[in-house]
């Protein structure tokens, strides 16, 4: 107790030493932005003086001008007569719009891929394996161009188009497939909304039943029957039309129905076949990951192998699955930038036209790079939050 | 009373041998249930209607003696005379044809170096000297100049040597850069740390078709007014800058795996900052990121083809040369198949390298 009346001891002064590791600390740290400070300076200068020479204005002014040439794919109105920026928004939608489709086509393809791997059947395992090995280990750009090499030079003309189901044609001007029109499509959404929200409700209530009574709901055989039954009822009752228009042959070339161009073909079966065959290693290794005493035990208590794989071994093998499969969505979205070898207009190969037409080379360049900044930040922080909402929780 | 006699059977009887019949093997790898059953039907159906066309196209029908894209045009098989019409091109793109045994010698020292660094022995202070002999040595067989070789300027590389210099020296350069960024975003000097997690996350955020885009259009207008910098060497910068962002990424992986008390203990040798890493945290670091580098090394060779699109003549580029060709229009497919197997060895061979490997360095560390 005595210290404690004492008054503390006056802490030694600092002085300023080589010696203090915080003062070299410091000392460092000053050290390196300085550097790194200068050399962006030293850039910065170069440049605002190579660009005075060479009369290039800097600034987004030319957004507003007119862009003057016409891109092939538009899910947004757009003719040459718009601005730049409004082509430059139509790259980005293309952009988004393959790396979503591809996002999820090749986790529905590769998560069965990594389980056809740990296949009981030799077979099926063997031919799994081939394919990962030989997609993963050709360069994605050489895949595109094969894939655009096959679509648009050994596919037969619009005329001699192949024919693989009712309505569907394949030919050298892309695939055309047939679409639903009319009034009735509005509450064919309508419905699809519906069912998922009467899935959610459902899966709330079948696990606080599970959690009062133990008696385990099938749930997956409702959530398809509403999925299956919701949508024609709801546009049965509402009355409205509904037409479904199938692609013919008009003169050269196809009318009607969907397109998918032969380079937003090639694009997404390079994509989605290149990225399945990495995201099967990612599904395999996170099902290998979960031990065999865990299956063993899960048996044990009496539970039937899908319920095994729903309940303990799918839990766990998430949590390792999860991070590696977020490096390979922003690798597709990253590399669905390789549609500008192909023809494809995303938003690189729009601001790169631009850039050819302005010569606003490095507000082009920012412009590519917040793009994908952007959208990498949001992919990574959807998944970093459903991460965390499926993280093991300790005590 | 039945079940509990039905489990104590198989602890006190051993179970029956299992034949290893053919019979057996069927039942219980092909059709062990209806499912499986219906799958190895499919398969056999899907591998009846692709494989005999395939090889049809591949061997039986195919040709390797026409002379013409004519006669090319009549067989209905691969047109495999193309690939060997054109090979020169494709492999060595338009460097002088005379010489093109030098970038051949070139493909086989970096070919060398890459196999050499994989064999254990070598895994010693001895392997950066070797990097460096085998790079300068490529350096001046490339470019020549030197030992009465002619001068060949680097717009005329092309082909595989290309890709192989792009990724070799990439990995080679961005290494150095990567422990050095690994350290600092592992440092607790804020304002250091700080630059090296905008850097890699920056880098990491973008695709390298934007990175190497700005070597084409915005370095040189960084440079001082009169300095040029060559098309090739600008996009091995931006190669090398992309390479070490994801270096940083691995080797911080590794550096987080090293236990606490190694770095304890080597703080209580008295060793300064840089004589810990280099002594006691590097080996181990380093050790235990050796095959994901390899699956780095596998990507960045892979990705090197993207340089395409800047108008470099790498083995991409120079399949596409190949095609250009009035004569031999419309056989694109023949010519990608061959790049693909190309790639395909070379990936291959490095990914099963570091599987084996993976497995013997997982078994050392379990004692």
């Amino acid at each position: 107790m005595n210290h404690q009346d004492t008054p503390p001891a006056q802490p030694p002064r600092r002085r300023l030493s080589w010696n203090d590791p915080g003062v070299r600390s410091v000392i460092y740290q000053i050290f390196a932005v300085g550097i790194v400070g200068g050399i962006i300076w030293y850039l910065v200068s170069n440049t605002m003086h190579n660009l005075s020479v060479r009369n290039i204005t800097t600034g987004f002014g030319f957004l507003s001008r007119e862009a003057g040439f016409a891109i092939g794919e538009t899910p947004i109105s757009y003719t040459p007569a718009d601005t730049y920026a409004r082509a430059i928004s139509v790259g980005l939608l293309n952009t988004l719009r393959v790396a979503l489709i591809g996002i999820i086509l090749a986790t529905l393809l590769g998560t069965i891929i990594g389980i056809a791997r740990l296949s009981k059947n030799w077979l099926i395992r063997k031919i799994s394996s081939v394919y990962v090995e030989v997609m993963r280990n050709i360069p994605l750009l050489l895949q595109l161009f094969f894939w655009y090499a096959i679509i648009s030079e050994m596919m037969p003309g619009p005329r001699k188009a192949y024919h693989p189901l009712p309505g569907v044609f394949v030919s050298n001007r892309g695939i055309q497939m047939p679409t639903l029109n009319g009034d009735g499509l509005t509450w064919l959404l309508a419905g699809v909304l519906l069912a998922i929200a009467a899935i959610f409700g459902l899966s709330r209530w079948a696990r606080q039943r599970q959690a009062r009574t133990g008696q385990i709901f099938p749930l997956l055989r409702w959530a398809i029957g509403l999925l299956v039954i919701c949508p024609p009822v709801l546009w049965w009752f509402s009355g409205t039309t509904l037409s479904v228009e199938v692609p013919e042959l008009k003169g050269f070339n196809f009318a009607g129905g969907m397109t998918l161009t032969p380079e937003f073909a090639a694009l997404l079966f390079g994509l989605v076949i290149y990225t399945s065959g990495f995201i099967a290693e990612v599904v395999r290794s996170g099902i290998q990951s979960v031990g065999r005493g865990q299956w063993e035990a899960a048996g044990a208590l009496g539970l039937k192998s899908t319920l095994v794989l729903r309940l303990v071994v799918l839990p766990q093998a998430l949590r390792v699955i999860i991070p590696p499969m977020t490096s390979q969505y922003l690798n597709i979205t990253k590399n669905s930038s390789l549609a500008v070898a192909i023809g494809y207009p995303d938003i690189v190969s729009i601001i790169n036209t631009t850039l050819n037409q302005t010569g606003q080379a490095i507000e082009g360049i920012l412009m590519i790079m917040a793009a994908y900044l952007t959208v990498s930040l949001s992919i990574s922080v959807f998944m970093n939050w459903y991460n965390k909402r499926i993280a093991l929780v300790e005590r | 009373m039945t079940s509990q006699a039905n489990v104590s059977s198989p602890s006190t009887e051993l179970a029956p041998p299992l034949r290893l019949s053919v019979w057996n093997w069927l039942r219980t790898q092909l059709f062990s249930s209806p499912f499986n059953t219906l799958l190895t039907i499919l398969s056999v159906w899907l591998l009846f209607a692709t494989v005999p066309a395939m090889v049809d196209w591949f061997l039986i029908s195919s040709t390797v003696t026409a002379k013409t894209s004519q006669e090319c045009r009549e067989v209905t098989g691969a047109c495999w005379s193309m690939i060997i019409e054109k090979h020169r091109l494709i492999l060595f793109g338009v460097y002088p044809y005379e010489e093109q045994w030098r970038p051949l010698l070139a493909t086989l020292i970096l070919v060398g170096v890459i196999i050499l660094s994989g064999v254990r022995r070598f895994w010693n202070i001895s392997l950066p000297f070797l990097w460096i002999a085998a790079l300068s040595s490529v350096a001046v067989l490339m470019w020549g100049g030197v030992f009465g070789l002619t001068y060949v300027e680097n717009s005329r590389w092309g082909g595989l040597p290309l890709t192989l210099i792009l990724s070799t020296f990439g990995i080679a350069f961005a290494f150095p850069l990567g422990v050095l960024l690994a350290l600092g975003r592992r440092s607790k000097m804020p304002a250091i740390k700080t630059l090296c997690v905008v850097y890699i996350e920056l880098i990491r955020g973008v695709p390298l078709i934007s990175l190497l885009f700005m070597s084409a259009v915005m370095l040189p207008l960084f440079l001082p007014e009169g300095i040029t910098i060559d098309k090739l060497l600008r996009a091995q910068v931006a190669i090398i800058l992309f390479a070490a962002a994801y270096m940083a990424e691995t080797i911080r992986g590794g550096l987080q795996a090293i236990p606490k008390g190694q770095f304890e203990g080597a703080d209580s040798l008295g060793l300064t900052y840089w004589q810990q890493m280099r002594l006691i945290v590097l080996p181990q670091a380093l050790k235990i990121v050796i095959p994901p580098l390899v699956g780095l090394f596998i990507a960045l060779f892979k990705d090197t083809s993207l340089v395409v699109i800047i108008g470099i003549f790498d083995l991409t580029q120079a399949a596409k040369a190949a095609l250009v060709d009035q004569a031999w229009r419309g056989f694109s497919v023949e010519v990608y198949i061959f790049i693909s197997a190309i790639y395909f060895v070379f990936c291959y061979s490095m990914s099963k390298y570091s599987q084996s490997l993976e497995k013997r360095l997982g078994t050392e560390h379990q004692r």
